[in-house]
């Protein structure tokens, strides 16, 4: 389908060869630029209030024990911790906001120059600041009380154990140092911004992948190159942190503008051309998904196993949500119901009923169950609408668990026991799936989230998922429209339910118990987070979301790449979030159709700005009945 | 129009409808043969959208009977109400603003399953509307108010209705539009179409219709061919603004109030 409409924002083919511009959409080419401020003509109290308002954010950071514990995981052996490495983030994104000129008509935009540095540095020693003054105040004062962290560690990690005058001058300069270099970002050309951002983000990655490439390594018979690039106790090498950047900076010059061309030759083929190289793609993905675990040991396998179930459940409640517009907060019910119904069905040990039926059999009751508990909790749940909906699913959420919970159905569940010793699930007799083979768990888990996937794509396009989101969009008019939105509704929560189930069944087969504790209300936020971060409404953007949360930071009660940061993943995730919604409202990987809402919104906003046609004036004007 | 011997196509029976304990019709008796292009007058809070809501099935009346081609639909959901011919262009034209015009045609014919009639009825549409074909892939909510308006009214084409009810169709539009707007409702009603038109305005409203009622505190006060009721001094009288004399502002004020 094409988009050729003439205010669709769609960006036009560009050459293969022209780096992409980095700022929006510019208004005055870059030969009219007005020539840089000079270096000491500063916007002081922007300078003033972003460097405050970053010190608070250090002073927090280091208050919440952040640094001192992820002291232990090294970016690059001997250089760089990850502690360390969660002190320079706010110098360096606050030297860079500092500097951030917004491109207006009519507005002179200055060139970047030495104002930029110098603004950086004194907004970054500001931020910097935000410690010495930390660590002068651990000096003098005993806070302990209130706050635990307040400790000699931190003070010893904040003066790198060299006493209170060190420190106090050493992050007033760190500061500077890190602001200047944010603010020197922004001076150098955009070719060299972009090599050097990628080798930062390869290092990074580099030592955040730690344990998967190690994993893998092993799994293919490469340790010794492996050992080269990283430290017996963690961390990249010296050496091998500086051919890591050395090649991937030589990889960013030799490659800019190619994946970007590459993509936009895709969006520019059209029909049968498009959807060969769209299918290409998939088949590769798919490939790589089945050979890669054939390599990879028990952890990465956990990994991606673990991954795999959230992929799941997302998508379910990507239906639920995304496509049908009903905020679902008790989304875990369905993953409960789901793990216990599979239980009951499969073990011996279940309380009162155990059919002991295969895997495979009791998964067509464990569908059924849970589409039936779909329909009594969505029968009285769907008639309402907005927050009201939000609120009452969050009720049934808990309510599901503390069911589970209760001592009255405890001959039936085990009560807060649960049910142990679930056997694993059996697979036509080829292949007995269960936790003590992660690999086996992500094939299936693979196999379910295909047919997921298949589901939710046919689905979004089909006159259902036209329906869903005339609900989504305007329920009386969808009703007008002949649409029976009760039933709609109804339809969306069961089959949300119901993928939502699969993944319970999986995770019951896997861990091989269940308990009410393992179906919090938190499992609910982390999916709906998932699904938020990912992109709303978009496929592939939950199955990002899932990989990054789910896969580096770790799931409710799963660790993920960066173990060390269980204790910081609700902080994180919830930064992430807020930022998220300032930034990026979309979500990471956007669908084509929720960019066009928001940045279509913009773009109306703008024409009526401009006062274009009389209707169009008092068509943006008015307010909606 | 005689009433002696066709039945009406829709039909309202003694409605009594009622807004929790507020009674918001009282004894309406609404008849609409087909064909024609008929219209109910009212002010604000006169149960002009009530009567509409009623009809469609939104809300249920406490009493009387809502009559679709000789069948009693009291019972009946929205959704059948539709299969069986009604359609509606509510107020503000509300298209689903994040979805693409060729959606929003779509969704209009959501209860046909006769993908190859639809596609004709998609073509007749672009006839109607040559500017709807130029913004298929576009997003509704990005068109002019004339071009959405043009979608609303093949959106609710695309259902085949057999009668089209309009809520407001002045509502919120320039009074350049209005004109434009009005000549639209003539022009398909004109191909055939059977129009019931819930309007405040009424100079624009009467100007092209063949009959109208006027509605006052949910009871129809006034019941006349369009020429008797222009003619009628009691128009004047029965609601607030809706005069002879100052119709003409009405366009302008439109978005300002909204009835019940």
């Amino acid at each position: 389908m094409s988009l050729a409409a003439p205010s669709d924002p769609a960006p036009p083919p560009r050459p293969a060869s022209e780096p992409a511009p980095e700022t929006g959409p510019s208004v005055g080419g870059s030969d009219d630029d007005a020539p840089p401020r000079p270096p000491f003509a500063q916007d002081w109290r922007r300078i003033a209030r972003m460097g405050a308002i970053g010190a608070v954010g250090q002073i927090f950071i280091s208050l919440s024990n952040m640094p001192v514990k992820l002291d232990g995981r090294a970016i690059i052996e001997g250089v760089l911790s990850l502690g360390y490495l969660s002190l320079v983030v706010l110098p360096l994104a606050a030297g860079s906001r500092v500097g951030h000129q917004l491109r207006r008509e009519g507005v002179p935009f200055h060139r970047p120059g030495a104002h930029e540095v110098v603004g950086g540095a004194a907004c970054g020693a500001l931020v910097g600041g935000g410690l010495s003054l930390l660590a002068i105040l651990i000096a003098n004062f005993n806070l302990r009380e209130p706050l635990v962290n307040w400790s000699p560690i931190l003070a010893d990690l904040l003066a790198f154990n060299r006493g209170t005058a060190f420190a106090v001058v050493i992050w007033l300069a760190i500061g500077a140092a890190v602001g200047a270099a944010a603010g020197l970002l922004r001076v150098v050309p955009p070719l060299a911004r972009r090599v050097l951002w990628t080798m930062v983000l390869t290092l990074f990655g580099a030592a955040v992948l730690e344990s998967l490439t190690t994993d893998l390594a092993e799994g293919m018979g490469i340790e010794a190159l492996i050992d080269w690039f990283y430290a017996p106790r963690g961390g990249l090498t010296i050496t091998g942190a500086i051919a890591l950047a050395a090649g991937s900076g030589v990889l960013a010059l030799v490659g800019r503008g190619r994946i970007k061309g590459a993509k936009a030759r895709i969006d520019a083929l059209e029909g049968p051309a498009r959807n060969r190289a769209q299918g290409g793609l998939i088949l590769a993905t798919a490939a790589v998904l089945v050979i890669l675990p054939m390599f990879a040991g028990k952890l990465t396998n956990e990994l991606l196993a673990n991954v795999g179930l959230f992929v799941l459940l997302a998508l379910g409640l990507n239906i639920v949500v995304g496509l049908a517009g009903i905020l679902d907060l008790g989304y875990v019910a369905f993953f409960a119901v789901g793990s216990y119904s599979a239980a009951v069905l499969t073990a011996a040990t279940s309380p009162r009923i155990n059919p002991e039926l295969p895997w495979f059999v009791a998964l067509i009751g464990v569908v059924i169950l849970t589409g039936l508990v779909g329909l009594f909790i969505g029968a009285p749940v769907i008639r309402m609408r907005g927050d009201y909906l939000a609120i009452v699913t969050l009720g049934f959420g808990e309510i599901i668990r503390l069911l589970f919970l209760s001592d009255w159905l405890s001959g039936w569940f085990g009560g807060s026991q649960g049910i142990t010793n679930i056997p694993g699930a059996e697979i036509f007799g080829l292949a007995e799936v269960a936790g003590t083979d992660p690999r086996s768990v992500f094939y299936l888990v693979l196999a379910f989230c295909a047919i997921a996937i298949y589901v939710s794509w046919r689905l979004e396009r089909s006159r259902i998922g036209r329906a869903w989101m005339a609900v989504r969009e305007d329920e009386t008019v969808a009703e007008a429209m002949g649409i029976n939105t009760v039933n709609v509704k109804l339809l969306a929560f069961v089959v949300g339910a119901v993928l939502g189930s699969f993944s319970g069944a999986i995770f019951s087969a896997k861990v091989g118990s269940v308990f009410p504790a393992s179906f919090l209300i938190l499992v609910s936020i982390v999916i709906l987070v998932v699904v938020i971060f990912g992109g709303m409404g978009n496929i592939v953007g939950v199955i990002a979301g899932s990989a990054v949360l789910i896969g580096v930071l770790g799931g409710p009660k799963q660790p993920g790449l960066l173990a060390e940061f269980s204790e910081f993943k609700l902080l994180i995730y919830g930064a992430l979030l807020v930022w998220m919604m300032l930034a990026r409202p979309e979500g990471l990987i956007p669908s084509v159709r929720r960019t066009r809402e928001l940045h279509q919104e913009e773009l109306a906003q703008d024409a009526w700005l401009r006062g274009q046609t009389e209707d169009d004036h008092l068509e943006n004007g008015e307010g909606r009945s | 129009m005689n009433d002696g011997e066709r039945l009406p196509l829709l039909e309202m029976r003694k409605v009594n409808a009622h807004y929790g304990a507020v009674h918001a019709l009282r004894d309406v008796d609404l008849s609409i043969y087909e064909g024609e292009l008929v219209c109910l007058l009212g002010g604000n809070a006169s149960g002009k959208s009530t009567t509409l809501k009623t009809l469609l099935g939104m809300l249920k009346p406490t009493s009387g009977e809502v009559v679709l081609d000789g069948e009693v639909v009291n019972d009946r959901p929205t959704s059948y109400r539709v299969a069986r011919g009604i359609t509606m262009v509510p107020e503000n034209r509300r298209l689903f603003k994040r979805l693409t015009v060729r959606e929003n045609l779509q969704l209009g014919a959501y209860l046909r399953k006769d993908s190859d009639a639809i596609a004709t009825d998609m073509e007749r549409v672009y006839e109607l509307f040559p500017r709807v074909k130029e913004r298929l892939a576009q997003k509704a909510g990005t068109l002019s108010g004339g071009e959405q308006q043009m979608v609303a009214i093949g959106r609710a084409l695309m259902s085949q209705p057999r009668v089209l009810l309009m809520d407001e169709p002045s509502m919120g539009l320039a009074p350049a539009l209005v004109q434009q707007n009005f000549e639209l409702i003539s022009q398909i009603h004109e191909a055939g179409m059977t129009v019931f038109m819930v309007e405040q305005n009424a100079n624009m409203a009467l100007g092209i219709a063949d009959r109208g009622w006027v509605l006052q505190t949910g009871r129809v006060v006034l019941d006349d061919t369009a020429e008797a009721l222009l003619a009628n001094p009691a128009l004047r009288t029965s609601y607030l603004g809706g005069g002879q004399g100052d119709g003409d502002n009405e366009a302008a004020e439109g978005p300002a109030g909204e009835s019940s």
